[in-house]
């Protein structure tokens, strides 16, 4: 028998049942969630409108809703430009996702994949396909005909499991991962700023502006993977949901309430590490995203620990924007990691600046 | 009465100096032109009166005097300042991850030049240094800033993660500038690597002035090191005046990784390694540290030189790059060894 929303038999705390499962009941939580989703689709339809071609966001609207509209349009709209909205809105999903489920892991509000250093690993493994590919044997040559989206995933894992290994000491220590990330990421740098060198310009150039992080060359090839991922991920979120709940209270705490604490962080850092690795081989790096959501749904929603959903809602309206504005208000059409990562940056810094410091720590 | 503790350090002071001393020798002898080992020492003992003689026949000789003979110095003097920096930044901040590079110092400097480039069409190498130490001088201003809002700095994570937050914002513009014009990527990518070949002795002789003070009055902060490092209340309480320490700390390591950056480029690891390296052979008393620290850095960076040049022949790998590769390993052996510890 399905209860929805029931008197609260714990003060300030009304459940919500269905069948079997129960959650509590969270008004804002729901609210907003609901909000950021309507305003992801409102942003879309901005962006579908956007181009030499202008169509107003409510025409936008009305034709995805109803099918309708010419066939021009129809052209313009689902051939040119879905397959960058669509881009768009699931690599800052998976930003986003990826963002808040490495900052419950480490529990550290300043966590995120780019500095764990998972992004440099993919960035490398591009920058060397971009740069040697062409015309080589051997290994490199099977890893450049399949492309730089497969290099980049096969990079971001790599580094994943090495950074894993390095920071694994009967458990994950936050301190370690961050440590490990670092050191990575120098020298993975150390490598592209090697490679770059040693590239002819045109090539340094391909490879400098896929390292800026765009949705520039977007197609339905590069956006299908993500989409197939979270659609598949999707039905776990309130397993994680579940599991987190207990995570947050610190290694100690969650083991004694049952659950298989070192499973549980594995498991969450590898879908992490999934999702920041199908973004970047889809779309490039795009710094900062997947810091700053949690944090915004985080404060949004009212709770302390940051929620995966509206995370995800808020990475692909950040996105969106950011693509809009680089398409409209930029006088020349730069990528937009560079916005994501400058307005990121700053925001970084405001958060330390207010910050009182406070990890998800025992 | 020196005691053994002290000898052993005095002794361990002598063995860099005299690794050194060897470390020039093997960086004018080898390089990418294979010069034969029988000749050398002839070509050594004349070095010194081919230093001062207007024109030189030798084309061996040649080499050695105008292209090894600076690249020596420079090596030893980048390779001094940034050990010391490393050392000094790690000290004040109280903080084992500290590292110019690590806190965006270094991204200051090559914004400075890619916009000197791309806006004044600077290209000289003498006016590019100029750049690149103002910039990293702004760029040292803002991180401090940052770590006296924060609080004092005391948590690692907060220090890092605000100096990636500022190589983010930095090199964004950074790559604006680049993306916009190939020649400004022409132009900074090889200036991003860090390298100290093609550096000439005017650049020495400028850098030179800048990182013997800084140098000295590092070594005098030394003591004051020491005491700061038992607590600013402590401090203050025997007698330091802890804001005006910071201040001239501060000064300090922004001259050194300014002149280093300026002179060499962005060389990432020497400062965050050569610390961790020697302070089991130093322990925790800055007076030994510093001097150390520079010593060991000029070591290193002289020597990561020599194989750059030697690895490839008859090309060259840059010193940038031969010092991650060979630091990353170290510092990851000494992440699992777990000899980094969170203060």
């Amino acid at each position: 028998m399905i209860h929805t929303i029931s008197h609260a038999r714990v003060p300030s705390r009304p459940a919500l049942r269905i069948g079997r499962f129960s959650t509590v009941w969270r008004p804002r939580h729901f609210l907003f969630s609901i909000a950021l989703a309507i305003l992801t689709g409102a942003l879309c339809a901005v962006s579908l409108g956007l181009g030499d071609y202008p169509i107003s966001p409510l025409r936008v609207a009305d034709i995805l809703i109803t099918n309708g509209g010419s066939r021009i349009e129809h052209l313009v709209i689902f051939d040119w430009r879905m397959p960058r909205t669509l881009t768009a809105v699931l690599v800052g999903s998976a930003l986003g996702i990826s963002g808040s489920l490495t900052q419950s892991v480490a529990r550290n509000p300043l966590a995120s994949p780019d500095i764990l250093g998972i992004t440099t690993g993919a960035s490398a493994a591009s920058v060397a396909v971009i740069v040697l590919g062409s015309g080589s044997s051997g290994a490199l040559g099977w890893l450049s005909s399949v492309g730089v989206p497969v290099a980049a995933l096969l990079g971001a894992f790599t580094t994943g499991i090495a950074i894993w290994v390095l920071a694994y000491r009967r458990g994950i220590d936050p301190f370690r991962l961050v440590l490990a990330g670092i050191v990575i990421s120098a020298l993975l740098t150390a490598i592209i700023n090697f490679l770059l060198t040693r590239a002819t310009l045109d090539d340094a150039t391909n490879a400098h502006m896929w390292l800026a992080g765009g949705l520039s060359s977007a197609s339905w090839s590069r956006a299908l993977p993500v989409l197939g991922i979270i659609v598949v991920l999707a039905p776990l979120f309130a397993w994680i949901t579940f599991q987190l709940s207990a995570s947050v209270l610190g290694p100690d705490l969650a083991r004694g309430l049952g659950q298989n604490v070192t499973s549980i962080q594995a498991l969450l850092l590898v879908l992490a590490v999934v999702l920041a690795a199908i973004a970047v081989s889809a779309a490039g790096p795009i710094g900062f995203v997947a810091l700053i959501s949690p944090h915004v749904a985080r404060l949004l929603c009212g709770r302390d620990t940051p929620p995966i959903v509206a995370s995800g809602l808020f990475g692909a309206s950040l996105l969106l924007t950011a693509d809009i504005v680089t398409q409209t208000w930029l006088p020349v059409e730069l990528p937009v990691g560079l916005l994501t990562s400058a307005v990121g940056g700053l925001f970084l810094i405001y958060l330390l600046i207010s910050t009182n410091r406070r990890t998800i720590t025992a | 009465m020196i005691s053994t503790i002290h000898r052993g350090r005095l002794i361990g002071l002598l063995a860099l100096t005299t690794l050194l001393t060897l470390g020039c020798l093997l960086s004018l002898a080898f390089g990418a032109r294979a010069i034969p080992l029988g000749d050398l020492g002839g070509l050594l003992r004349d070095v010194p009166s081919a230093l001062s003689a207007p024109t030189i026949a030798d084309p061996n000789l040649q080499v050695i005097v105008e292209y090894r003979w600076p690249r020596t110095l420079i090596g030893m003097l980048v390779g001094a300042a940034l050990g010391t920096a490393g050392a000094l930044i790690q000290g004040h901040t109280r903080n084992r991850l500290a590292d110019p590079g690590i806190l965006g110092i270094t991204s200051g400097a090559s914004l400075a030049v890619v916009f000197s480039f791309a806006v004044f069409h600077i290209s000289s190498m003498w006016a590019t240094s100029a750049w690149a130490f103002g910039g990293a001088c702004l760029a040292t201003i803002v991180v401090f800033s940052l770590a006296a809002f924060t609080g004092d700095g005391s948590n690692p994570m907060t220090l890092v993660l605000g100096g990636a937050a500022l190589n983010a914002v930095l090199l964004a513009v950074i790559s604006a500038f680049v993306l916009t014009d190939s020649d400004n990527l022409d132009r900074m990518r090889f200036w991003t690597v860090g390298s100290i070949a093609g550096r000439d002795m005017s650049i020495f002789w400028t850098a030179l002035p800048i990182v013997l003070i800084a140098l000295l009055l590092a070594l005098m902060t030394g003591p004051t090191l020491n005491v700061l490092n038992l607590g600013d209340d402590v401090a203050t309480s025997l007698g330091v005046h802890t804001v005006r320490a910071r201040i001239l700390g501060m000064v300090i390591i922004a001259l050194l990784a300014a002149a280093a950056t300026a002179t060499a480029g962005p060389i990432a690891f020497l400062g965050l390694v050569i610390p961790h390296l020697i302070r089991p052979l130093t322990g925790p008393d800055y007076r030994w540290i510093l001097p150390y620290s520079a010593l060991g850095g000029a070591v290193l960076l002289l020597y990561a030189d020599i194989l750059g040049r030697l690895i490839t022949r008859p090309g060259e790998l840059e010193v940038g790059i031969v010092l991650a590769f060979v630091g990353a390993p170290i510092f990851i052996w000494f992440i699992t060894r777990d000899r980094v510890v969170a203060l």
